[in-house]
C-alpha cells in the first residue's frame, strides 16, 4: 500500500496547497499562498517522478480509493490507473504546473487577486492529475468538468472585465456542450458494459465490437461508434477542436500564465488524452476514427490561417495552439496515438515556452519601450517558435512529422483530407509563427514612450522559461522510444488493420538518419518556404504585406472574421453584456 | 436501541412544542427571548432526527421506528409512524433546513418575531409527521396541514402581492390533494377497512380503478413537485414569500410531492404507473427541458431559481418512473440535493435582497467586488446547481441520465441536454449578478456577509460537498428500501 499514498500524494499535495491559498489566503499572505501553493505543486511534481521511475521499470497500478456510490449494482469508484501513458502524464502536467507556478510569481507580482490566483492553479492541478490519473470513466468526468470549473474561473479572474466574464462563461458553455456527448458516451458505456471501470471496459470491448443500437428506430448504429462518437465530441469541446474551438481564442482574457497552463499546455490536451486512453475503443470502430481525422484536419488547417490575421500576440498563439491540437487529433484518428502523446508532450513544453514568454514581452513593452533591454528574454521565444514550427531537431520537428507521416500511411477513410491539410499547414503554421516573431522583435517605435526604467526580468521569471527551453529543444530525441519502441506497452492499443507506426518503426533508424532524411521530405521545405515568406514580407518588404492585405480583401475579411461573424467575443460580447 | 424509543414521535412534536413555546414569549419586545428559543427548539429537533439514521438498519426494507397506537377507533384510523430508507432522509434534512431557517431569520425578521419563528417550527414537525406517517388519514392531515404555516409566512411576511400569492398557492395545492382524500376513501372500502399504506401496498387492484386512482394522486402530487403544468403556482409563491419561506418551501414542501408518488402511487398502482410511465416521462422532460429554457428568460433572481426547481425535480419524477434503481436512487439523491442547494441559493438570494431590497437581476452586477466571501460562496452553490460533479447537483443527475439511458437513448439524450440549460441560465444570472464592474451606488455600499450568514451559507456548503464528494453513506440507507419497491412493482397486481 506504500505505492497507493505515493499516488495519492501526486494530487493531494496541490489540493492543499489550494485550500491553504484559499481559504486562508488572507492570514498566510501572499508570501505564504505562493509558497503554499509552489510546494503542493513541487511536491507533486517529485512524487509524479517517482512515479514515472516506477513505470519505466514497468510498475502498473489498477485499484480503488475508495468507493463513490453504490447503485443498481454498479460499484463507482474513485481510483488510479497508473501505467506508462498516465505516469507520462503526471509528469508533463506537474512540471508545466510547477514552472507556471513559479512564473507567476513575478507575472501577478502586483495583482489584488494574488492568493486567489493561486488557489485556482493549484486546484487546477489537482483536477488535471485527478484526470489523468483515472481508472474509470466516472473519475475521468470529475477531473473532466473540475478542469473546466478553474478554467471558467480563471478565464473569468480579472472579473470586472466585461470582456473576460464574457469569454469564461462562453468557454464554459462550450464545454459543456462537448460535456453533453461524453455524459452521453459514458452513459452507453454504463448501459450496455455494466461497470465503468476502464479495464473492465476494455476487456469487453471485443465482445461487444459488432453490437448495434437502434438509436433511429431501423437505422442500428455500432455500439461502439455511438460511444466513441459521444466521447470524442466531450474532447471536441475540451480540446478545442472545429466547430467547438470558439471558446478557446477568447480564453486569452485570462492572465498570460493561465493561458499557458490551462489553454495551451495541459488542460487542452485533455481530449486528446482521454481518446489515446479509449483506444481500445476507438480501434473497433473505423466511423469514429474517421470523424476524428475530419475534425482534426480541418482544425489544423483552417486554425493556422487565421492565426496569419490576427494582430493580438495571444490569440496569434492560441490559434497557433488550436492547430496544434488538431495535429494530435489526426494524428490519434490515424491510430498514431502515441504520435499524439508524443506531441501533446513536446507541444506542451514549446508552447508553453512560447506562452510564458509572450507573457515576458507583454510585461516588457508594458514597462518600457526598448527592446534591446528585454533582458534576454526573446531568445526563449525564438526558441519556442523554432520548436513549435519544426526545425529539424527540436522537439516539435520530431513529433509532427511523425504524425504527417502517420497520416500519410492511414488508410482510415479521411486520411487524404488530413494528410493535406496537416502538411500544407506546416507552410502555414512556419509562416504565422515567424511574422509573430518578426512583429515583436523588429518593430519599430510602435509604442509611446513612457520613464520607466529598464525592467530587469527576476529570477523566477527567467529560471522557469529556462527550464522550459531545454525540454522545447531535447524532448523530441527520445521518439525512438517512445513511437516505435514498446513504452506505452498495453496502454495503447492498435489495432492490426492500422500498421503505419508500425511501418515507421522499420524505416526508423535513429534521431540523427531522421533529421537527415527530414531535409528530402516535402514538410521541411514548406517549414523553410514559410519562414523566409514570413522574412520576405514582414522584414524585406515591410509594405508588400500591407498591400497583399488590402488585395487579398475578401479572404482575409473571412478570416478575420474567424469565418463567422458571431465568432469573436468582440463582435458580440458587447451586446451580451 | 430500544424499540420503545420514540424518536419519531420527538422529531415531530419536540419542534411543535419549541413552536407553541416561542408563540408564548408573545409580542416583539421579547423578541430576543424568542430568537433563542426557537433555536434551541429548532436544534433539540435535529438532534432527535439523529438517532433515526445512526440507529438505522440499512439491512432491511420493512418499517422501522414503527410507533403505533389507536386514534379514531371506529374508522380504524392509527396513529402509526414508521420510516424505511426512502423517507428517514428527509426527516433528517427538514430537521436540518429548520435550523439553518431560524438562523437565517434571525435579525432580518424585526416583525412579529415570534410568531414567524413559532410558524417555521411547527411546519417542520408537521413535515417530518407527513414523511413518518403510515396511516392514510394521518398523512392526509399533516400533509394539508403543512399548508397553514407556509400561508401564514407567505400571507404575513411575504412581499407586496403577498395575499395574492398565497391564496393561489394554498387553493392550487388543496385542491389538488382533495382528489388524494378521495382516493383514500376508496382504498379504505376496498381494503375492508383498513387506512393503513402498508395494507394498501398489497392490495389487488384492476387496471382501470388504479389508473383512476393514480390520477386522484398525480393531481395531489404533481402540483407539489410542482410538474409541468401545474407549476404557475411555484414562481409566484417564491417571488412573494420571505426568504425562509422559500427556503422550506423549496427544499422540504415540493419534496412531498415526489415522497407521494415513492411512497403511494408507484407501490399501490404498479400496474398503472407502468402503464402511464410515458406520460409521466414526458411531463418531466418538458419540465426538464422546457422550464430550463423558461428559466434563462427571467430577469428576477428568485423567479429564476424557482424555474431552475421544478427543471430539477424533473429529474426527480423521471428517475421514478424509468424503473431502475439508479433512476430511483438518483431521484432520491436528487430530492436531498435539490434540498440543499435550492435552499442555499434561496438563502443567498436572501442575503442580498436584506441589504438591496430588490430581487431584480438588473440592479446588481460586480458583487463580488464588495462581497467577495459571499461571491464565492454564490458561486459554489451556482455550480452546484449546474450539476459540477464533486457537488451534490451531480450525483442526482447523473445517475438518472445513466438510468435513462438504460431505458431508452433519447430520454437520456433529452435530460442531458440540462448540462447545457443547467449551467447556461444558472452561470449567466452569475456572470450579471456577481461579476463585473460595481453596477451602482447601491452595490458599492454593500457589506460582505456576516458571520451569521456565512455561517449558515457555510453549513450547507459543507453538505453539499460531502453529498458530491461520497454519497456512498446516503444511497446505503436508500438500497434495501428501493429494491425492495423495485421487486414490488416488477410484480402486477391485477
Amino acid at each position: 500500500m506504500t505505492d497507493l499514498r505515493l499516488y495519492l500524494l501526486v494530487p493531494l499535495a496541490p489540493l492543499a496547497g489550494a485550500i491553504a491559498a484559499g481559504l486562508f489566503g488572507r492570514r498566510i499572505g501572499r508570501a505564504g499562498a505562493h509558497w503554499a501553493a509552489i510546494a503542493g505543486v513541487a511536491i507533486s511534481f517529485g512524487a509524479s517522478c517517482l512515479v514515472f521511475a516506477d513505470a519505466l521499470n514497468g510498475a502498473e497500478f489498477n485499484g480503488p480509493v475508495y468507493t463513490w456510490l453504490v447503485s443498481g449494482g454498479t460499484r463507482f469508484e474513485i481510483g488510479f490507473l497508473i501505467d506508462r501513458l498516465s505516469a507520462l502524464m503526471m509528469v508533463v502536467v506537474s512540471f508545466v504546473s510547477l514552472m507556471v507556478h513559479i512564473y507567476t510569481v513575478g507575472y501577478m507580482a502586483d495583482d489584488p487577486g494574488y492568493q486567489r490566483f493561486f488557489a485556482y492553479t493549484a486546484l487546477f492541478t489537482f483536477s488535471m492529475l485527478m484526470l489523468v490519473m483515472a481508472n474509470n470513466f466516472l473519475q475521468l468526468f470529475f477531473g473532466w468538468e473540475a478542469v473546466g470549473l478553474v478554467s471558467y474561473l480563471l478565464i473569468g479572474f480579472w472579473y470586472t472585465r466585461p470582456t473576460a466574464i464574457y469569454a469564461s462563461l462562453k468557454a464554459f458553455l462550450v464545454n459543456r456542450v462537448g460535456d453533453f456527448g461524453f455524459l452521453i458516451g459514458v452513459a452507453l458505456v454504463l448501459a450496455y458494459f455494466g461497470p465503468l471501470d476502464y479495464a473492465a471496459v476494455f476487456s469487453r470491448a471485443p465482445a461487444m465490437a459488432h453490437a448495434t443500437i437502434e438509436v433511429i428506430p431501423g437505422a442500428p448504429w455500432l455500439l461502439v461508434s455511438a460511444i466513441c462518437i459521444g466521447l470524442f465530441v466531450g474532447a471536441m469541446g475540451k480540446s478545442a477542436q472545429f466547430p467547438l474551438h470558439v471558446w478557446l481564442p477568447d480564453s486569452m482574457e485570462g492572465p498570460t500564465p493561465i493561458s499557458a497552463l490551462i489553454h495551451a499546455a495541459t488542460m487542452v490536451t485533455a481530449g486528446i488524452f482521454m481518446v489515446a486512453r479509449m483506444s481500445p475503443l476507438f480501434e473497433l470502430s473505423e466511423t469514429a476514427l474517421a470523424l476524428v481525422l475530419l475534425i482534426g484536419g480541418i482544425t489544423a488547417f483552417f486554425m493556422a490561417l487565421i492565426a496569419i490575421v490576427q494582430y493580438d500576440i495571444k490569440r496569434v498563439v492560441a490559434y497557433s495552439t488550436l492547430s496544434q491540437l488538431g495535429y494530435m487529433t489526426v494524428a490519434l484518428g490515424a491510430s498514431a496515438y502515441s504520435a499524439a502523446i508524443f506531441h501533446l508532450m513536446t507541444h506542451a513544453f514549446f508552447k508553453a515556452l512560447l506562452f510564458l514568454g509572450a507573457g515576458s514581452v507583454i510585461i516588457a513593452l508594458h514597462h518600457e519601450q526598448d527592446m534591446r533591454k528585454m533582458g534576454g528574454l526573446w531568445k526563449y521565444m525564438l526558441i519556442g517558435a523554432i520548436a513549435s514550427v519544426g526545425v529539424p531537431g527540436f522537439a516539435g520537428f520530431f513529433s509532427k512529422d511523425a504524425i504527417i507521416e502517420a497520416v500519410h500511411l492511414s488508410k482510415t477513410p479521411f486520411a487524404g483530407f488530413a494528410w493535406l491539410a496537416v502538411t500544407l499547414c506546416v507552410f502555414v503554421t512556419a509562416f504565422y509563427t515567424f511574422r509573430l516573431v518578426f512583429y515583436a522583435f523588429h518593430g519599430k517605435e510602435r509604442f509611446e514612450s513612457h520613464d520607466h526604467a529598464p525592467h530587469e526580468s527576476p529570477a523566477v521569471v527567467t529560471v522557469p522559461l529556462v527550464l522550459l527551453a531545454i525540454p522545447s529543444i531535447c524532448a523530441g530525441w527520445v521518439i525512438g522510444p517512445m513511437l516505435y519502441g514498446d513504452y506505452f506497452g498495453s496502454s495503447i492499443q492498435i489495432a492490426p488493420s492500422h500498421s503505419g507506426l508500425r511501418e515507421m518503426a522499420e524505416e526508423f533508424h535513429g534521431v540523427l538518419p531522421m533529421m537527415a532524411h527530414a531535409v528530402k521530405t516535402i514538410p521541411f521545405w514548406l517549414t523553410l518556404a514559410g519562414i523566409v515568406a514570413a522574412w520576405y514580407l514582414y522584414i524585406l518588404k515591410p509594405e508588400l504585406h500591407v498591400k497583399l492585405r488590402q488585395k487579398a480583401g475578401v479572404l482575409v475579411t473571412v478570416l478575420e472574421e474567424k469565418y463567422a461573424r458571431a465568432g469573436s467575443a468582440t463582435a458580440c460580447g458587447g451586446s451580451a453584456t | 436501541m430500544p424499540p420503545s424509543a420514540h424518536w419519531l414521535s420527538l422529531s415531530i412534536w419536540v419542534p411543535i412544542v419549541a413552536g407553541l413555546a416561542v408563540l408564548a414569549t408573545g409580542a416583539d419586545k421579547n423578541a430576543r427571548e424568542a430568537r433563542i428559543i426557537a433555536l434551541v427548539g429548532a436544534g433539540l429537533g435535529f438532534l432527535v432526527t439523529i438517532p433515526l439514521v445512526a440507529g438505522f438498519d440499512t439491512g432491511t426494507s420493512a418499517m422501522q421506528f414503527v410507533e403505533k397506537a389507536p386514534w379514531i377507533e371506529r374508522f380504524n384510523v392509527n396513529y402509526h409512524l414508521g420510516v424505511d430508507g426512502i423517507s428517514v432522509l428527509f426527516i433528517l434534512l427538514n430537521s436540518f433546513i429548520t435550523v439553518l431557517v431560524v438562523l437565517a431569520g434571525w435579525e432580518v425578521i424585526r416583525d412579529k418575531v415570534a410568531q414567524y419563528m413559532a410558524a417555521f417550527l411547527v411546519m417542520s414537525g408537521l413535515l417530518n409527521g407527513t414523511f413518518a406517517a403510515l396511516d392514510a388519514v394521518l398523512f392526509y392531515v399533516f400533509f394539508e396541514s403543512t399548508l397553514i404555516p407556509m400561508y401564514l409566512v407567505i400571507g404575513v411576511w411575504g412581499g407586496p402581492n403577498r395575499v395574492y400569492a398565497a391564496v393561489k398557492f394554498f387553493l392550487y395545492t388543496l385542491l389538488g390533494s382533495l382528489l388524494m382524500l378521495v382516493a383514500f376513501l376508496y382504498l379504505y372500502n376496498k381494503s375492508g377497512g383498513s387506512f393503513a399504506v402498508l395494507d394498501y401496498h398489497k392490495l389487488p387492484l384492476p387496471l382501470d380503478a388504479q389508473v383512476l386512482l393514480f390520477v386522484a394522486f398525480l393531481l395531489a402530487f404533481a402540483v407539489k413537485v410542482p410538474m409541468w403544468p401545474v407549476h404557475t403556482w411555484l414562481p409566484d409563491a417564491h417571488v412573494e414569500a420571505p426568504t425562509g419561506g422559500s427556503a422550506v418551501l423549496a427544499a422540504i414542501l415540493l419534496k412531498l410531492g415526489a415522497y407521494g408518488f415513492v411512497r403511494f402511487s408507484l407501490p399501490i398502482l404498479p400496474d398503472a404507473s407502468r402503464y402511464l410511465a410515458g406520460f409521466m416521462i414526458t411531463l418531466s422532460l418538458i419540465a426538464i427541458v422546457y422550464i430550463g429554457l423558461v428559466a434563462l428568460v427571467q430577469t428576477d433572481m428568485k423567479k429564476l431559481i424557482a424555474y431552475s426547481s421544478i427543471s430539477h425535480m424533473g429529474f426527480v419524477t423521471l428517475g421514478f418512473f424509468i424503473f431502475n434503481a439508479y433512476g430511483m436512487e438518483g431521484g432520491l439523491v436528487q430530492m436531498i440535493s435539490h434540498g440543499f442547494v435550492s435552499a442555499a441559493l434561496f438563502l443567498c438570494v436572501g442575503v442580498m435582497y436584506d441589504r438591496m431590497h430588490s430581487r431584480n437581476i438588473a440592479d446588481y452586477g460586480g458583487v463580488a467586488n464588495t462581497m467577495p466571501k459571499f461571491a464565492a460562496l454564490m458561486v459554489f452553490f451556482a455550480m452546484a446547481n449546474c450539476g459540477l460533479p464533486a457537488t451534490s447537483g451531480f450525483v442526482g443527475e447523473f445517475m438518472v441520465i445513466l438510468g435513462a439511458m438504460k431505458f431508452n437513448f433519447w430520454i437520456a439524450f433529452l435530460a442531458g441536454t440540462t448540462l447545457v440549460f443547467g449551467a447556461a441560465y444558472t452561470l449567466w444570472m452569475v456572470k450579471r449578478v456577481i461579476f463585473g464592474e460595481v453596477g451602482n451606488k447601491h452595490v458599492a455600499e454593500l457589506s460582505d456577509a456576516s458571520a451569521r450568514e456565512l455561517l449558515v451559507l457555510g453549513l450547507l456548503a459543507i453538505a453539499v460537498l460531502w453529498l458530491g464528494v461520497h454519497p456512498a453513506p446516503f444511497t446505503e440507507i436508500m438500497h434495501a428500501s428501493v429494491s425492495e419497491l423495485l421487486k414490488h412493482l416488477a410484480v402486477s397486481k391485477l
